[in-house]
């Protein structure tokens, strides 16, 4: 075999260095989006606190950027998406702890290989199609049971959005109970505990915080969840506890302003963008809680 | 069998450095054509690592340095400028868990090392094939199912067929990393018997922690502890007359 | 006489074997209750497990029932219209198919070419670390905010206008963490071994991913990539924001045409008042869910038959 090595050398070691740089530059996309968003929403929300103070902003408890009187007050946008995300993360918490206690300690091997993948179509479904669900069917179906729920209110919504994020926080935490390690759930039940008692005192103690981080999650996809509320929340932002009142949300909002012609300079359009902010920030917190709960519980050895 | 010059293979002060750790240490040895050298030690002693710098694995572990030469028929393998791919063509390599490519027939994992060259067409696929199939002393065994998928052979018989693949690309020099470790004892002994037909034409170099195999199969033997080679001999003397008390103490087992 | 305690009882008799028989006698009594509160607990699992799937498994239902009558060959082929009898989604769907397209062509050579980046080339780097953190971000970032990226990169500043391309873009974009991390994973499942059984046998980095790596984890590259379409032609909210049009009346014809979408239609069906929209509303729901039926079982059926054959790996 010849052994000239170095024109071999030459032409492949181009061909191979252009095609790692092009590789490379493709997985920098990413960063390039994470910058571009970031980019877009400090930069029209700055421009949104050029003309609108903090204090307004912050302090005000009306919403009506889209009134003849406007109003800045994000609050009671705020209070919508925590409304609704509240009564999801009501419905969808024990739904999905039990869950996942039942696919990991009651269900034999069938029933869980088929049942697994059933749940996760529950997060499959377009949340347009669970929009319409809320707003023709549960929301009647509720009015029958509490006659003064308005046809718009944040508890149909929450509670779609509730089962729409039951297989977010079964799928995590079954995970994680399914693999509690085996030397633990044997010292209990050497001891004589039953199968109840080991899950609530060593199984659920052993996941826990993968729990809460699951919970974080969902709540995070709660409040940034868009054509649930948009449907069937209402467009009309009201400051208020009652999950029976109409309510609009972050993320309605933003949809409610870009149906419509907004001229692109206008305060109107910088609106969404400062909304969009308050949404990316408070998304961003919770999921890099959960993130931070799931990392710190793999870096720590059972005992 | 492709008639070439016998091929020599000379380290000269080769040392191999993960990271801090000295893993080979200032090693000279000839490996030459016509024979099988064994290389033998205890676990750690660096014979895996010795092995691999032969046919420059160690270039795609990061923090790897490797000091000294390794000189194929008098170029030094690690010069500046020498095509490594071009290397690994003429030494080739058995690992030693047999890993025969997944989703290839058994011909085409034959010849796969072909694919990875850029010979478009390579002539007379299927004599190729045969000739490598007949040196592992596999053809027979797979002859009317050459198409099958490589993963219906038996271990023994994919080390066979992985010990074809590397054969196909008529290389010198044959490194076979512990080829048998994951055999059976069966298959050992076919895979010996292989071994002592082909080194007429090939420099083999086989690592091995059996110290039996390395009796039965090898004319040269090395020993190696904590990356020194502490002696290499005819193998015979070696495991007679060891000339190093350290050699001695491993072969009779008081230690390793 | 004063009772028998169990006391006297136990000081009387002598014997392990009676001994026994008192204890498992207390022992039947906890245990039956005990027994009876966990198999009550399991129940209540099984409940909370099931309930969500049934009254899913109902608003389908119901909602398929109401749209199959409405599905008829005018509704496919029709245009949306301000009479709900006419209107029909085939501007949407078509619209639909092109974005899905587009996306595709867009989001799945990025996302491969950055996953095999990340798998096969990079070192533990900060840079590969700066990459990694920023995809797992970007997959919890609400997708309303690519929207909002959309409406200003791509629709204002690039001048794409409200565009097919603009869409197309901004769903990429949304979708590519998904693409990056299914792939990820795809190439991880193929063993090292025979990375280095390619490179023993002379192989650059490049045919060794060619001929070995890629090959293996096809099948798992494109069930992730089906999924991860199947889960953008079910996103309507950045499309909102960057502006598609819900009443569409042609068929879009270039890249930078104005376009809709199955789920946008949708959403404006349901926006509507009068109840003949709703009806059509789950009539197109209908038609989105067969198409997303059909995409989740051929994945399903792809991973079934990877994990057959995992055996010969």
């Amino acid at each position: 075999m010849s052994t000239n090595y170095s024109s071999r050398c030459r032409s492949e070691r181009i061909t191979a260095f252009t095609l790692e740089t092009l590789l490379a530059l493709s997985a920098a996309i990413s960063i390039f989006v994470t910058v571009g968003v970031l980019y877009v929403l400090i930069s029209k929300t700055w421009d949104f606190f050029q003309e609108i103070p903090f204090s307004s902003f912050f302090l005000d408890t009306k919403w009506t950027p889209l009134f003849e009187t406007k109003r800045f007050g994000i609050w009671s946008l705020v209070t919508g998406s925590l409304l609704v995300t509240f009564v999801a993360m009501i419905t969808a918490a024990p739904l999905g702890v039990l869950a996942a206690i039942y696919l990991s300690e009651f269900a034999n091997r069938k029933i869980r290989r088929v049942l697994k993948p059933l749940l996760e179509l529950l997060a499959g479904i377009p949340t347009v199609v669970y929009g319409y669900f809320a707003l023709t069917i549960v929301t009647p179906a509720l009015m029958h049971i509490i006659p003064q729920l308005n046809g718009f209110n944040a508890l149909s919504p929450g509670i779609v959005m509730g089962f729409m994020l039951v297989p977010t926080i079964s799928s995590l935490c079954e995970d994680a109970i399914y693999k509690t390690p085996r030397y633990l759930k044997e010292a209990a039940y050497s001891l004589g505990a039953r199968k109840m008692s080991t899950i609530f005192l060593v199984v659920l103690p052993y996941a826990r915080s993968t729990i809460i981080a699951a919970l974080f999650l969902a709540f995070a996809r709660a409040i940034g969840e868009t054509m649930i509320v948009a449907i069937a929340a209402g467009l009309k932002p009201n400051l208020t506890l009652d999950v029976r009142e109409p309510i609009q949300t972050m993320t309605a909002y933003i949809v409610q302003v870009s149906m419509g012609d907004t001229p692109q300079q206008s305060i109107e359009y910088l609106t969404i963008f400062a909304v969009g902010t308050m949404l990316f920030l408070l998304t961003f917190i919770f999921h890099s809680i959960s993130k931070l709960i799931l990392r710190s519980r793999f870096s720590v050895t059972p005992l | 069998m492709k008639q070439h010059a016998t091929s020599t293979m000379i380290t000269n002060n080769l040392s191999v450095r993960y990271g801090n750790h000295l893993a080979v240490d200032n090693v000279s040895l000839t490996i030459k054509s016509g024979q099988v050298t064994a290389i033998i030690g205890p676990s750690g002693c660096g014979k895996s690592t010795f092995i691999r710098s032969l046919n420059r694995m160690h270039d795609f572990i990061d923090d790897v340095k490797v000091e000294g030469a390794i000189l194929l028929d008098g170029v030094d393998i690690y010069a500046p400028g020498v095509d490594a791919v071009s290397i690994r063509r003429r030494v080739g390599m058995v690992f030693q868990k047999p890993n025969p490519f997944p989703h290839m027939s058994i011909l085409q994992n034959v010849l796969s090392g072909f694919s990875f060259t850029r010979k478009k067409a390579i002539k007379r696929k299927e004599e190729i094939a045969e000739k490598a199939l007949k040196s592992a002393a596999l053809f027979d065994e797979v002859k009317d199912r050459l198409h099958a998928p490589s993963g219906a052979l038996s271990g023994g018989q994919q080390q066979r067929l992985c010990i074809a693949r590397a054969l196909a690309m008529e290389p010198e020099v044959l490194l076979l990393d512990e080829p048998c470790s994951a055999l059976d004892p069966i298959s050992t002994a076919r895979i010996e018997d292989l071994i002592n037909v082909l080194r007429t034409n090939y420099a083999i170099v086989i690592v091995t922690h059996n110290m039996q195999q390395a009796a039965r199969v090898s004319q040269v033997t090395a020993y190696f502890l904590s990356g020194k080679l502490i002696e290499i001999d005819e193998t015979k003397k070696l495991f007679t007359n060891p000339s190093d008390q350290r050699t001695e103490d491993y072969i009779t087992g008081k230690f390793g | 006489m004063k009772a028998i305690t169990d006391q006297d009882y136990l000081s009387e008799t002598k014997g392990k074997s009676e001994r026994a028989l008192l204890d498992s006698a207390f022992i039947a009594r906890d245990e039956r209750r005990a027994q009876l509160i966990e198999r009550a607990f399991g129940f209540l699992c099984l409940i909370a497990t099931f309930l969500p799937l049934c009254i899913l498994a109902f608003l389908i239902g119901d909602t398929v029932i109401s749209g199959l009558q409405r599905i008829n060959l005018a509704f496919i082929l029709g245009f949306p219209s301000r009479f709900a009898a006419s209107a029909g989604i085939f501007p949407a769907l078509v619209g639909t198919f092109y974005l899905m397209t587009l996306t595709m062509t867009i989001a799945l050579p990025l996302g491969v070419a950055s996953a095999i980046y990340l798998e096969e080339y990079a070192k533990d780097s900060w840079f590969k670390r700066l990459i990694e953190l920023n995809v797992t971000n970007l997959a919890g970032v609400p997708s309303i905010i690519f929207g909002l990226l959309g409406l200003e990169l791509f629709v204002r500043i690039l001048g794409l206008g409200q565009s097919l391309m603009a869409g197309a873009l901004t769903l990429s974009l949304l979708i590519l963490p998904v693409v990056i991390t299914a792939t990820r994973e795809a190439l991880k499942s193929v063993p090292n071994n025979l990375r280095e059984a390619g490179l023993a046998l002379g192989g650059s980095k490049v045919s060794v991913i060619l001929r070995v790596v890629l090959p293996l984890s096809m099948s798992q590259i494109t069930t992730g990539a089906i999924l991860a379409i199947a889960r953008a032609i079910g996103e309507s909210a950045p499309l909102i924001v960057i502006g598609a049009a819900t009443y569409l009346a042609f068929i879009p014809t270039d890249l930078l045409s104005e376009f809709s979408a199955l789920p946008l239609q949708i959403f404006q069906w349901v926006e509507r008042p009068q109840a003949d929209f709703v009806d059509n509303a789950s009539g197109a729901i209908v038609v989105l869910l067969l198409v997303l039926a059909i995409f989740n079982a051929t994945a399903a059926w792809l991973r079934h038959r990877q994990e057959k054959n995992r055996g010969s790996l």
